[in-house]
């Protein structure tokens, strides 16, 4: 059964960083089919750039925990896909390989992190994908596509192998054309990791299933608020009245601690980033360095060159916060206002079993619509609560606002998963 | 606000490289960031853990890595098996 998939896709919106035209594959659940990888997932013989020139070049002698998993299930490993530099954008234009175009309409942005994969899947170039989402990166790119994407629960899935953005933020997921695909391919990724020590031995063994009657689904007024399009709020709402239709109950909800949550988030994500890049110096990758300067001119340099502009200003926002004097009133605070958020959430999901909203407030931007770095910031609003929460949060195309695809993002507690995934297969299936 | 001079002095901490031109661009835009990030003065309660989370330890013990040569494989620069840096001193 084993053998050698030929991949040669028409990547018309620059989907892929490297293109695997050879794919071996083997047995298993996965057998012979396409696989796309994000670029910031180690693939054993195969580039890896996290979509970052100082990357460029870089060959993993590992694989990470979940291609290990895909690769025992029989996958093939097609590719690599685009993605902004470390993940740190919501627009894929950040990655230094140019940006990936929205399939939907090529003048539009995939969203991002994760948007070579969701453009990747969303052409119809491979049938599913893996992302990463840090606070939003593949719920973003699947809502702006018109795809599922799943963040799982923080720790369901090994973060070995995953070049480090944000540790404590970050998760692997699905990202497909169908919820039972991310089903099947949650399943093949959710395998206990020793290597990875905040993994859970939680694995995800599920048929998702459509009955939803009784199911209870909050209705958090900040995901219908300010700041949302209305058209978009709109479309999200008939939707979830879909899944009333089906037997499910919604009751109007309230998370205070999301006036917080987004200015927490990027403390927060800029402080773990700027210790976890301070490893890219380019002397153990990368490019030859110039052994005759100092260490500290060398690096400026190779960091100076070869990281874009998002990556220094995140680098040095998050040393600003960490910095002494400022501690105190950036760091710890953001912490204490992320513990708010996951108070906030745990009490909210008490009393339902899921909160719906809008995965994005609004359609897909047009290429080069945000310059400015702080409004490209709040747009994450609606994603980043599941990332500081640390619980499992899923996107599931749900309509279209001129001719643009929406999300309806579905959250459920930590590691109900399986639940998230429930509602989500309901409303694919009845509006199917 | 953070002033031109602060962002120099913050790039340097980070050994970030900046052009003059950036170096206008960044302040502002710095301060725009921080000018947001003022409402978590407004942030009320103290950091607690959270609940049925513990840290994981392992021995620490000498484990199979991988071999030399596909380590170095990717360095720009290597002398005798070793990586070569830029000098310390």
């Amino acid at each position: 059964m084993a053998g050698t998939l030929h991949f040669e896709p028409d990547d018309r919106c620059n989907a892929f960083i490297t293109v695997c035209e050879e794919a071996p594959y083997g047995d298993g659940r996965l057998a012979g089919v396409a696989v796309a990888v994000k670029d910031n997932i180690s693939t054993r013989g195969i580039q890896t750039t996290c979509g970052s020139r100082i990357l460029q070049g870089y060959v993993p002698p590992f694989d990470a925990h979940v291609v290990t998993l895909l690769r025992a299930e029989g996958a093939a490993i097609v590719g690599k896909t685009n993605m902004d530099e470390f993940g740190m954008g919501t627009t894929t234009e950040t990655s230094g390989f140019g940006p990936t175009l929205n399939p939907a309409d090529r003048e539009r942005v995939p969203g991002g992190s994760s948007g070579g994969s969701a453009a990747a899947v969303a052409a119809g170039l491979v049938p599913m994908a893996l992302g990463t989402d840090t606070g939003g990166s593949i719920r973003c790119p699947a809502a702006f596509c018109g795809i599922v994407g799943l963040k799982p629960t923080y720790g369901r899935v090994s973060r070995y192998g995953l070049v480090a953005y944000a540790n404590s933020l970050e998760q692997i997921g699905p990202m497909t054309r169908s919820v039972e695909d991310a089903s099947l391919l949650l399943e093949v990724i959710s395998r206990y990791d020793p290597r990875d020590s905040t993994s859970f031995d939680r694995p995800y063994t599920h048929q998702p299933s459509t009955d939803v009657r009784g199911l209870k689904i909050g209705l958090p007024q900040e995901y219908f608020g300010e700041g949302v399009d209305p058209r978009v709020a709109e479309v999200v709402k008939d939707a979830i009245g879909r899944l009333e239709d089906l037997g499910a109950e919604t009751v109007p909800c309230s998370i205070p601690s999301m006036a917080y949550a987004l200015a927490a988030y990027y403390v927060i994500c800029t402080s773990e980033a700027s210790s976890n890049l301070a490893r890219f110096d380019g002397v153990r990758y990368g490019p030859p360095v110039d052994a005759r300067k100092n260490w500290h001119e060398a690096f400026r340099e190779i960091r100076g060159a070869n990281f874009g502009p998002e990556v220094r200003r995140r680098i040095m926002l998050g040393t600003f916060a960490l910095s002494a004097g400022y501690y105190g009133r950036y760091y710890a605070k953001a912490q204490v206002a992320r513990r708010n958020v996951e108070k906030d959430i745990e009490r909210v999901l008490a009393s339902v079993d899921i909160i719906a909203g809008p995965t994005m407030p609004t359609v897909a931007f047009r290429l080069g619509e945000k310059t400015d770095p702080l409004s490209m910031y709040l747009s994450d609003i609606l994603t980043v609560p599941a990332n500081l929460a640390g619980v499992p949060a899923i996107s599931v195309p749900c309509g279209t606002v001129d001719g643009l695809p929406v999300g309806l993002q579905l959250i459920g507690r930590r590691f109900a998963d399986e639940q998230v995934i429930d509602a989500a297969y309901a409303y694919e299936e009845a509006a199917a | 606000m953070v002033s031109e001079t602060d962002i120099e002095h913050i790039a340097r901490l980070a050994d970030i490289g900046i052009t003059p031109e950036e170096l206008a661009e960044f302040t502002s835009q710095f301060n725009a960031i921080l000018e947001y990030f003022d409402i978590l003065d407004r942030v009320q309660g103290a950091e607690t853990p959270t609940p049925e989370l513990s840290n994981v330890f392992r021995e620490d013990e000498v484990r199979p890595s991988l071999p030399q040569e596909s380590v170095l494989k990717n360095a720009g620069s290597t002398e005798d098996g070793y990586i070569k840096a830029p000098r310390v001193m």
